[in-house]
C-alpha cells in the first residue's frame, strides 16, 4: 500500500541568537539567523522511520514562510525526504496561526495525503495548536503529542503522555500527528544525504496557486493583533556567593529574610 | 452583565487550581459560567460555585473518555452557542490550548494562547503573553470574533467569591469527528504526594550536576513543601519523569520561589522558569549562565550545599 506523508516543518528565528519584533510587531526574520524548528525535526525523523517501514511511501516536507524558509526545507531533504514545496507570498506576512493553518491545510491537500505529521509546537510561536486546527480544518483525526508513533495497515497508533495520565490512542488514516520531543533522536543529515538533497525537487507555490485570497491571511486577515511588545527589563543582579562550607546556612538564612522558612 | 465561559479541569471533579485562578480573571469582565464535562463533573460544583461561577453547564457521556480531545470541542462549542458569551477562557495545558484552537475555529474566532494576564480594553479583551523564553512581554487583542484565550497556571490569585453556581445539563450532539481518535487505555499518572509542578509555590529542580541521584534534591523539596522539577538533560538520562520536566518542551512554571541545582541555565530551560519571583541557584561553575537570573547563587558543590540547606530548613522549622 502506498503512503503519501507531508511533513510540516517551518523556519524560525535561532533561539540561542537575540530574538525579538521588527517595527510592525512581527517576529523578526531579518535579524537573526534562522534554521529548521528543532521540534519539527522530531517529526521529520518519524516520518522517515515509517515511510521506511512501508512498502511504498513518499515523504513531503512542506513549509510556509518567506524566501529563506528554503533553508529548513535543504535540512529536511538532506535528513532523507523525498521532495519538498515551498508557500511563499509576500501577502503571508505577518499571518497568525488560524491564516498559517488556512495555508498548510489548502496546500496539504494540494499535495495528497494519508498522513499529515507536525512538530509539538514551533520554537519561536510555541503555540502549539497549528496540528489541531489543520484536523479540524482537513476534517480527519487529530493524534497529536505523541511520544511513540506508528502506522500499520492504515491505522496510525501512539502514546501521549498528557498531565493526569498517559493514554494509548488510535486512528485511521488519513489523519494529523504531531510528535513530542521524547518520540526519539532525529537523525543528522549525511554528506551523501546532502548532497543527493541538492538534486530533490523543490515546488514553489504562491497563493494564487492555493486559490486563497490575499486578505484571509497575512497582516490583515490576522484574527489577532499584537498591541505592544516591550523587553522584560534584566533581572537586576542578585548576589552570588562562593560556599566556604557554610553555603547551604547562609543561604537558609536568606530564604528565611524573604519568609520562605 | 455579559458571560464569560470558563472551561473547567478536573481529575473526576477535584477542579485544578488553573481552573479557580481563570474564574478570577473571568469575573473582571463579566459573569463566569463554567463548562464541566466528564466523570466526577458534578462533584465540581461546590468548588466553582465558591469561586464565582454563577452558572455551571454539565455533561458526562462515555465519549470524553473514549475518544480524544473532539467531543470536548462538541460540547463546548453547544455551551457557547447556548450563552452566546462575551469571552470563552480555557486553562493552558497541552489539552486545554488544543480545545480552544479547534473551538475558535469553529465559531471563526481568534486564538490566544498562553496568556498570563487579562484586563478589559477600550477595544475588547488585552491578554499579556511572554515571547521568546519569557525575554518580551507583549499585549494583544482578539479583532476578530468572540475572544478565546487560554491562561496558564499561576496567572491570577484563587479568590473565594460565592455565587449561585446554578447546574443545567449541558446537551451535546456529538459530531461524526468525535470518534476519530480512539483511547484504547489509560494509566493514570502516580501522584507523589508532593504538590503539582506547575501549581506550586516554591519548585526544587536539579540537573546533569545531581549525577544520576535526586535523593537531596527531593529531600529539599520535602523539608520546604515543595514540587520537584528537572532539567531535560536530567530527563535525557533517565534520572526523573519527563513530566518533571521544566523548560520549552516541559512545563512552565512561575513559582514564588525556583531553587535550581546543577543546572546551567540553557535558554530552553529558562524559558520555563524565568518569570518565577525569586531565583535560587547551585551550581560548582561560577560561569554558569544560571547565575545571570538568580537573587541568590552559591558557587559550590550542591552535594555539599543541598543537605546542608536541607538540615538547616529542618532545624528552623523545629
Ligand atoms: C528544542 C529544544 C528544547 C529543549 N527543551 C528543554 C526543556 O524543556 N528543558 C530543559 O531543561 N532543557 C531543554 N533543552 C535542553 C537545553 O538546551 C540544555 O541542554 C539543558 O537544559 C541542560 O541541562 P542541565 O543544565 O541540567 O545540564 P548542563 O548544561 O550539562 O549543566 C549541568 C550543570 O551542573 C553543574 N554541576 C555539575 N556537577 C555539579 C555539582 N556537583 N554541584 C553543583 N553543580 C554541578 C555544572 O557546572 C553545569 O553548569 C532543549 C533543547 C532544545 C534544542
Ligand atoms: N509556517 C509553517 N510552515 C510549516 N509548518 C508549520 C508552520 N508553522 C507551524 N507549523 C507546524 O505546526 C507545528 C506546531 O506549530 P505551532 O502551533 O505554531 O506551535 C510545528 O511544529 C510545525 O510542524
Amino acid at each position: 500500500m502506498s503512503l503519501n506523508i507531508v511533513v510540516c516543518v517551518k523556519y524560525v528565528p535561532d533561539a540561542t541568537g537575540d530574538r525579538g519584533f521588527a517595527d510592525d510587531l512581527t517576529v523578526d526574520r531579518e535579524d537573526t539567523d534562522g534554521l529548521l524548528s528543532e521540534l519539527d525535526e522530531y517529526a521529520v525523523e518519524q516520518a522517515l522511520q515509517i515511510a521506511e517501514d512501508a512498502d511504498d511511501a513518499e515523504v513531503t516536507v512542506l513549509t510556509v514562510g518567506p524566501e529563506d524558509a528554503r533553508g529548513a526545507l535543504s535540512k529536511a531533504l538532506s535528513m532523507g525526504a523525498d521532495k519538498g514545496v515551498h508557500v511563499e507570498d509576500d501577502d503571508l506576512h505577518g499571518s497568525d496561526v488560524m491564516g498559517t493553518s488556512l495555508v498548510l491545510a489548502k496546500a496539504v491537500e494540494q499535495v495528497g495525503y494519508d498522513l499529515v505529521m507536525c512538530g509539538m509546537a514551533s520554537t519561536d510561536g510555541e503555540m502549539g495548536v497549528l496540528p489541531a486546527l489543520l484536523s479540524e480544518r482537513l476534517g480527519v483525526a487529530q493524534v497529536t503529542l505523541l511520544s511513540e508513533v506508528s502506522v500499520e495497515d492504515g491505522t496510525v497508533k501512539g502514546r501521549r503522555d498528557g498531565d493526569a495520565a498517559s493514554e494509548q490512542v488510535e486512528a485511521s488514516l488519513p489523519a494529523v500527528v504531531s510528535v513530542t520531543d521524547q518520540s526519539g533522536e532525529a537523525r543528522y543529515p549525511s554528506f551523501k544525504g546532502i548532497m543527493a538533497a541538492k538534486k530533490k525537487p523543490v515546488e514553489s507555490w504562491d497563493l494564487d496557486d492555493l486559490d486563497i485570497e490575499p486578505k484571509e491571511v497575512g497582516l490583515t486577515g490576522a484574527w489577532t493583533a499584537v498591541e505592544s511588545a516591550a523587553e522584560r527589563p534584566p533581572r537586576t543582579a542578585g548576589t552570588v556567593v562562593k560556599d566556604e562550607g557554610a553555603g547551604g546556612k547562609e543561604l537558609a538564612e536568606f530564604l528565611t529574610g524573604l519568609k520562605f522558612i | 452583565m455579559a458571560e464569560v465561559l470558563v472551561y473547567v479541569d478536573h481529575v473526576d471533579g477535584a477542579v485544578r487550581k488553573p481552573t479557580l485562578e481563570l474564574l478570577t480573571l473571568a469575573r473582571r469582565v463579566g459573569e463566569p459560567v463554567a463548562v464541566a464535562l466528564g466523570a466526577g463533573a458534578a462533584d465540581t460544583v461546590g468548588a466553582l460555585a465558591e469561586h464565582g461561577a454563577t452558572r455551571v453547564l454539565m455533561a458526562d457521556a462515555p465519549e470524553f473518555a473514549e475518544y480524544l480531545v473532539v467531543p470536548k470541542v462538541d460540547a463546548l462549542q453547544a455551551a457557547y452557542e447556548a450563552v452566546q458569551p462575551a469571552a470563552v477562557l480555557v486553562p493552558s495545558s497541552a489539552e486545554g490550548k488544543e480545545i480552544a484552537a479547534r473551538l475558535a475555529v469553529r465559531i471563526k474566532s481568534g486564538i490566544i494562547t498562553d496568556a498570563v494576564d487579562l484586563e478589559a480594553g477600550e477595544e475588547g479583551l488585552v491578554a499579556t503573553q511572554s515571547a521568546f523564553a519569557a525575554s518580551f512581554t507583549t499585549k494583544s487583542r482578539i479583532t476578530q470574533g468572540t475572544p478565546v484565550i487560554t491562561v496558564k497556571p499561576n496567572s491570577a490569585a484563587v479568590e473565594a467569591a460565592p455565587a449561585a453556581g446554578a447546574v443545567e445539563a449541558l446537551v451535546v450532539s456529538f459530531s461524526d469527528a468525535a470518534s476519530g481518535t480512539r483511547v484504547t487505555a489509560r494509566t493514570p499518572r502516580e501522584s507523589t504526594g508532593r504538590p503539582e509542578l506547575t501549581e506550586a509555590a516554591i519548585v526544587v529542580a536539579g540537573g546533569r550536576g545531581v549525577n544520576g541521584d535526586f535523593a537531596a534534591v527531593e529531600a529539599l523539596a520535602d523539608s520546604l513543601g515543595a514540587a520537584v522539577g528537572a532539567s531535560r538533560a536530567a530527563v535525557d538520562a533517565g534520572w526523573y519523569p519527563h513530566s518533571n520536566q521544566v523548560g520549552q518542551t516541559g512545563k512552565s512554571v512561575s513559582p514564588q520561589l525556583y531553587i535550581a541545582s546543577g543546572i546551567s541555565g540553557a535558554i530552553q530551560h529558562r524559558a520555563g522558569m524565568q518569570t518565577s519571583k525569586t531565583i535560587v541557584a547551585i551550581n560548582k561553575d561560577a560561569e554558569a549562565p544560571i547565575f545571570d537570573l538568580v537573587d541568590y547563587g552559591v558557587v559550590g558543590d550542591l552535594f555539599e550545599v543541598v543537605p546542608q540547606l536541607t538540615e538547616e530548613v529542618n532545624t528552623r522549622k523545629g
